[in-house]
């Protein structure tokens, strides 16, 4: 959008100059002239004025701009001057005019040259309603090409014919149809604060639009709160479905899961500090390396662990169980010991900062690319577990282990992968989580407790139950967090699960036959 | 070991363990008391504190141990129950301060007046009186573990899936008294403690009376246990470690059993917490962690679980360790050395200290070829497998 250039440069000049009067009303007459000039200076002027940077000389008549950083410019001609005249003084207001300056800079804005401030201003005059506006957004309603200013001021200017005393029926019938068409918290705060003394027919509109924003509001939170749960369930999958495999699969309590997935967070970190000091230009390719590096080293960790500790004590699940705590306190104190106790800085690469919107709703990038990335993983390992030799041998030990010996699996071999895999699966989540989580020793220990409940509550030994576990509980969460606040929710959520098990000591998607009496 | 050998070990055992407890509780208050500071013999008041702690823990140990050890259940939130029995104390020395807080008022505990509470919760009438907050110290915790277990133990939740929910259950309570609006301090918990009883709780001969007192609690703690486990009652509870669906084919009512033994478990492991907060003078949320309760599961594994001595001795072992060490220039290894332990002694010490030591010590005696009973006990005892329960 262009300007017409002042039709009088004349006029701007004689317009600054009366700031030099020291009068309020020939500044108020200066401020309504400066501002409808159009003239580049005018918003570095008014807005100068209200911060009272605006200085005039009474004797020579001119008028002085200061810098935010102290460089005076001649306010009539934007030319630099060295600095202030002796006698300088500056521009006095009064709360008349302070409100004058206010809407002249809301109406400045609007005749911006981006799109982006104009529609910012567009909404604050929504929210100011403010009259003197009117006439500015019909004159920039009626220039406008751009669609979504357009649509922007369109409602600016609902919102202030609704406030308008003097408005006809028929335009405030048309603005409340606006207004209910835009629909967010914003035109419910508008129309909650409408005067009651409006004609009986808007005030039906009114009251109507009211119910149907209020209906469409709680539809969005609806689907805000399913969003936020499918992402809370997607990191709770991510966390829990190596447990899923080693416990699930093997039977084996590994109070170090969550370690493994701190491990795979700080080896993100190792790999984003490589990149920054070798290798700037890969930074945004810094998580494809770190996904395969950090499955090594956590699943490298995990098999050495079998290896090491675990296979002597299969059968006895309460002694794995306190071994592998142990486990946990070295393994985050070596962490600790290596990398700090405080939190590490993991940067997100460009692709998964930022955010968009989705109607009322709005949805960042990281954690819509952590979902997808959670089902791809799941995908992947329901593949591998359905059509690999290791994943056929994985069942049949799960399903038998005594029967798969006998038909000549290497049982001892098919756990220390099945090992590996699930903590080299932990490690990935470790670099999901590192995005959205601190990287600090204690991360583990901060997933630990609900990966197990999302494990036993979709039932043991059943991928696809851990995936309806941590879905539905991560929904669940979220949905309870408006009602009973986030602590109280997750309270809940703990009793619900113990309640459950009680039901269903085997989770959801329980293994059937003999295989459960073990 | 034929039920002979077992009676007649344990009761040397036990009459030496009741021995040492006695004397160290009559002993250490009176050389704090009566020995001039200063003197060679003489205990300083922060070491009866510390080892008043050391006592309460031993407490909480055997509370464990009973359910562990001689029914297989592995609680991994008893940490829960000492930490109740701890704020049903800690309340009930809260209202003795009075009007001695920093705001003055002579109801309301500070942190209430801090957060503009009009008036005391209903759930904190009643702890001005000392024998309402001694009662709740066993009606809290064994409630709560009659309830659990009422759930749990019907349902037949057992192994690691009961070890999970009890964790979860200390979780739940973690996230819930961090909360302000809970009515027990918040982060901050319970502390500032003036009086118990009408004495100061920072004097030496209260700190001495209440080392007494924790002496005498572990005392008859491990009384109970041992009546407990040497009754008929006991051996009903083995039979269920060892082999439950059996015991419960048998005709046994496996849950009944279960839920008495674990909910006085919980009543012991509460008086451990009261006794526990006037020595340490402060309770707070962090004793729900998870990672406590595990903690105390260890001290009985080394120890030697399925030993109501080891519990006690593993509980002062790896405290007085821990203290040991996080207060020297290794402090920073702590955390290695207590994983270390978690692992080496599940590995390496399965029966722990005193389980181990009981099998050299018949070995030794059928080695010297003393007597048939030994050697009979060998036949009989050795046989059993390694770790019974699971």
């Amino acid at each position: 959008m262009t300007f017409t250039a002042p039709a009088l440069a004349g006029s701007f000049e004689d317009a600054v100059a009366k700031f030099a009067n020291d009068d309020f009303s020939d500044t108020d007459e200066a401020i309504s002239a400066v501002a409808a000039s159009g003239n580049p200076l005018a918003f570095p002027i008014i807005s100068a004025l209200k911060e009272e940077r605006l200085s005039a000389d009474p004797d020579t008549k001119k008028v002085f701009v200061t810098g935010t950083y102290g460089k005076v410019i001649d306010a009539a001609t934007g030319a630099a001057v060295d600095k202030l005249p002796e006698n300088a003084a500056p521009v006095r207001l009064n709360n008349r005019l302070r409100r004058a300056v206010d809407a002249a800079l809301g109406s400045l804005t609007l005749l911006s040259t981006d799109p982006a401030k104009r529609i910012a201003a567009a909404q604050s005059v929504f929210k100011s309603h403010e009259e003197s506006a009117l006439a500015v957004i019909d004159d920039a309603l009626a220039k406008e090409t751009n669609k979504a200013v357009k649509a922007a001021f369109a409602e600016a200017r609902a919102a202030i014919l609704l406030y308008k005393s003097d408005a006809t029926e028929v335009e405030k019938l048309e603005a409340v149809a606006i207004v209910k068409a835009k629909g967010d918290q914003e035109a419910m705060a508008l129309l909650t604060g409408l005067p009651s003394d409006q004609p009986p027919n808007v005030a039906r509109a009114v009251t109507s639009a009211m119910a149907s924003i209020q209906s469409n509001l709680a539809m969005w939170s609806m689907v805000q709160n399913a969003w936020y749960g499918l992402s809370l369930g997607s990191v709770l999958l991510l966390a829990a479905i190596g447990l899923a495999i080693t416990f699930g699969v093997m039977g084996v309590i590994n109070m170090a899961h969550g370690e493994m997935v701190m491990l795979g967070a700080y080896t993100t970190f190792v790999v984003q500090e490589v990149i920054r000091t070798r290798y700037p230009g890969l930074f945004d390719y810094s998580l494809l390396i770190a996904v395969p590096l950090a499955f090594l080293v956590a699943g490298a960790v995990g098999v050495l662990i079998e290896r090491g500790i675990i296979r002597f004590l299969y059968g006895r699940p309460l002694e794995t169980l306190l071994a592998t705590w142990g486990l946990s306190l070295v393994l985050q104190q070596a962490v600790r010991t290596a990398f700090g106790p405080t939190n590490r800085e993991v940067g997100n690469p460009s692709w998964m900062s930022g955010a968009f919107e989705l109607g009322q709703i709005t949805i960042t990038y990281n954690r819509l690319w952590i979902l997808c990335f959670t089902l791809a993983i799941f995908v992947i390992l329901l593949a591998m577990l359905r059509y690999t030799a290791l994943g056929l041998e994985m069942r049949a030990v799960t399903q038998n282990r005594r029967m798969a010996a006998s038909m000549g699996i290497a049982t001892s071999r098919v756990d220390a992968l099945t090992f590996g895999l699930g903590s080299g699966i932990a490690g990935i989540a470790g670099v999901a989580l590192s995005q959205i989580d601190n990287v600090s020793p204690n991360l583990g220990q901060s997933y630990i407790i609900d990966s197990f409940m999302v494990v036993v509550f979709g039932g043991v030994g059943n991928l696809w139950g851990t995936l309806v576990g941590a879905f539905t509980l991560g929904i669940a969460n979220k949905f309870l967090e408006p009602v009973a606040g986030a602590v109280l929710g997750k309270i809940a959520i703990l009793v619900l699960i113990i309640l459950f098990i009680q039901k269903r000591p085997r989770g959801l998607f329980a293994l059937k036959g003999r295989a459960v009496e073990a | 070991m034929t039920p002979h050998v077992l009676t007649r070990s344990l009761d040397r055992s036990a009459t030496i363990f009741i021995l040492i407890v006695a004397g160290l509780g009559i002993l250490i208050p009176l050389s704090n008391l009566l020995l001039p500071a200063g003197s060679m013999f003489q205990v300083p008041t922060y070491l009866v504190a510390l080892w008043g702690k050391y006592v309460c823990y031993a407490i909480l140990a055997l509370s464990i141990d009973l359910i562990w050890g001689y029914c297989g259940i592995l609680s991994l939130g008893h940490g829960a129950f000492f930490a109740l029995g701890g704020y049903a104390m800690g309340m009930y020395l809260m209202r003795q301060i009075g009007s001695r807080g920093v705001y003055g008022n002579p109801v309301l505990p500070d942190f209430m007046v801090f957060l503009n509470w009009p008036e005391l919760p209903w759930y904190w009438y009643g702890f001005d009186m000392f024998w309402f907050a001694a009662l709740m110290v066993f009606v809290v915790p064994g409630l709560l573990a009659f309830l659990f277990g009422w759930f749990a133990f019907r349902s037949r939740v057992t192994g690691v899936y009961l070890s999970i929910i009890t964790q979860a259950m200390t979780y739940a309570l973690l996230l819930g008294f961090f909360r302000n609006d809970f009515g027990f301090g918040g982060n901050n918990g319970l502390t500032d403690f003036k009086d118990i009883l009408g004495f100061n709780v920072q004097a030496e001969g209260t700190r001495c009376a209440l080392f007494f007192l924790s002496c005498a609690a572990l005392i008859g703690a491990f009384l109970i246990c041992r009546a407990v486990v040497s009754s008929k009652l006991g051996k009903v509870l083995l039979a269920i470690r060892d082999a439950e669906s059996r015991t419960r084919f048998l005709g046994y009512r496996v849950e009944s059993y279960k839920l008495f033994v674990f909910t006085l478990s919980a009543c012991m492991a509460g008086v451990a917490g009261a006794l526990y907060v006037p020595q340490v003078g402060i309770i707070n949320p962090s004793e729900f962690s998870p990672g406590n309760s595990i903690e105390a599961v260890i001290w009985v594994a080394v120890g030697g679980r399925g030993t109501l001595v080891g519990a006690a001795l593993g509980a002062v072992v790896v405290n007085y360790a821990k203290t040991f060490f996080t207060s020297g220039p290794l402090a920073p290894y702590w955390l290695f050395m207590l994983g270390a332990l978690f692992i080496l002694v599940t590995l390496l010490l399965p029966k722990g200290i005193i389980g181990t030591f009981n099998t050299w010590w018949d070995q030794r005696k059928i080695e010297l070829g003393n007597g048939a009973a030994a050697s009979a006990a060998r036949e009989d005892g050795a046989a059993p497998k390694p770790n019974p329960a699971e």
